[in-house]
């Protein structure tokens, strides 16, 4: 249950006489809605986070790069050192 | 799907195993707090393929796994003699109370509802206003927001048939009481990311200096997990202690005020029991002094004798990361799933069914 999903604002309306936003959120092929109360900033297209319908995060995509870039850090610095034998203790991987 | 796919490759999986086993000298045990991260942790396979240096402990972060016997028993008793509409969350009606879980009183004719979001629960009060509605509102720090918001929307409303029974622990202090258990040996965590994206990481850097450990936010997906392993292992190599944030992306250091301010708005900070671990100070969420008609522990003030809780179960040394599930009697044997002795049996985020679910995972 503590699972937040991110998704795509599609569309933004307002409920409760106009006091409380509420985003039409696509996640994959299901939209949902989603309270936008936490995220006053938030707009149509930005991409959200959502937790038991209230969207509690924008994701911010410059950061989301930042996993790979790392990796092609480190995969750049591997270039300069020699093929070293990678200790594999636990088996192929799976994945 | 953006965002998610690219945390799956199996190419940048690879990538980061590959640079863990290069750095891991020496053996390490590593803590992750979250029961969403011990699910995707045993589902995905990972640890399987980590070094064997590398132990990992799952922590007591499963809310419906740490949520007490007696707030179910009492949640049991108004939706079977209050008569009231008992809605929850879906991994909480299969929790085992002491006589009855509540999809067993939904069986006895209690109308106990499962909804995806506790603002649903205010539309059920609203259209039907001659029943009490209570929504048993468990969760960490992020569902506290959209518990707090149905009160706030009720209270909009002027509803007068709406309340939450609060079960909302907090994990910063569930971090100081495994560091304060004699019997646990953790070097380091992987923090909530989620929980982080609501309250930011400032709350964390006194517990590293506190304890001397590296703590490091972290995300949910198998490449945001293996990062925050990694970035773990790096600190634990070079003698570091600090905090780091893996899951930037939607984690920022400050959190989200709106949400706090919601928070803060509904809920004030107690001492609360944690099932099979005890009462943590200052660990838990009820709901203000100043708000009793939205507090179904005030307004239904009903005494529920405490039961004991099942001798063979194990679960608090589960929680605690002091035994791993297989260690217990009863896994897999004469508690499973559908017939769950404990709690971290029923819920996807808890360490035993994880276990059990995804039965590749030998002694790790
Ligand atoms: S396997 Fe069942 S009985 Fe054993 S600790 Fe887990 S929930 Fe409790």
């Amino acid at each position: 249950m503590c699972l937040a999903i991110p998704g795509k604002i599609k569309s933004i309306e307002t409920q409760y006489n106009g006091l409380v936003r509420m985003a039409n959120v696509v996640f994959g092929g299901i939209t949902k809605q989603a309270s936008l109360e936490m995220l006053p900033d938030a707009q149509e297209g930005d991409y959200v986070l959502v937790h038991v319908g209230v969207a509690i995060s924008k994701i911010d995509e410059e950061e989301a790069e930042k996993s790979f870039s790392y990796l092609k850090e480190i995969g750049e610095l591997d270039e300069l050192v020699e093929h070293s034998q990678i200790d594999r203790d636990g088996g192929s991987c799976p994945i | 799907m953006k965002f998610i796919s690219e945390y799956r490759n199996p190419e940048v999986v690879e990538q980061y195993i590959n640079e863990i086993h290069k750095i891991t000298t020496q053996n390490w045990t590593i803590m992750e707090v979250c029961g969403g991260q011990t699910h995707s942790l045993v589902k995905n396979g990972i640890l399987n393929i980590l070094p064997s240096k590398i132990t990992m402990v799952h922590g007591p972060g499963c809310p419906v796994c740490v949520t007490p016997l007696n707030l179910i028993d009492k949640a049991v008793y108004l939706a079977l003699n209050k008569g009231v509409i008992m809605c929850t969350f879906g991994d909480m009606i299969r929790v085992p109370g002491s006589e009855k879980s509540l999809l067993e009183a939904k069986a006895f004719g209690a109308d106990v509802r499962i909804l995806y979001s506790p603002l649903e629960a205010v539309k059920i009060a609203q259209e039907n206003p001659d029943k009490q509605v209570v929504f048993f509102a468990v969760g960490f720090e992020t569902t506290a927001p959209a518990n707090a918001l149905s009160v706030l929307h009720a209270k909009r409303l002027g509803l007068n048939n709406y309340s939450i029974l609060a079960s909302h622990v907090l994990v910063p202090p569930a971090i100081e009481a495994v560091m304060n258990d004699d019997t646990a040996r953790i070097q380091g965590f992987l923090a909530a990311g989620h929980v982080c994206t609501i309250m930011g990481i400032s709350d964390y850097q006194p517990i590293v200096e506190k304890y001397q450990i590296p703590i490091v936010v972290t995300g949910f997906e198998p490449v945001d997990l293996l990062h925050g392993i990694l970035m773990v292992v790096k600190q634990l190599e070079n003698g570091e202690k600090k905090l780091e944030n893996q899951y930037s992306r939607v984690v920022k250091p400050e959190g989200n005020p709106e949400a706090i301010k919601v928070i803060n708005e509904v809920f004030e900070t107690q001492d609360r029991e944690w099932r099979g671990i005890g009462t943590i100070p200052m660990s838990g969420w009820e709901v203000k002094s100043t708000l009793t008609e939205f507090d179904a522990n005030k307004k239904f003030a009903i005494n529920i004798a405490k039961a004991p809780e099942c001798a063979e179960c194990i679960a608090g040394l589960v929680l605690k990361g002091i035994k791993k599930p297989y260690e217990c009697s009863q896994f897999g044997k004469n508690c499973t799933p559908e017939k769950p002795l404990g709690a971290p049996m029923v819920s996807s985020e808890g360490a035993c069914a994880a276990y059990f679910h995804y039965a590749n995972v030998e002694a790790v």
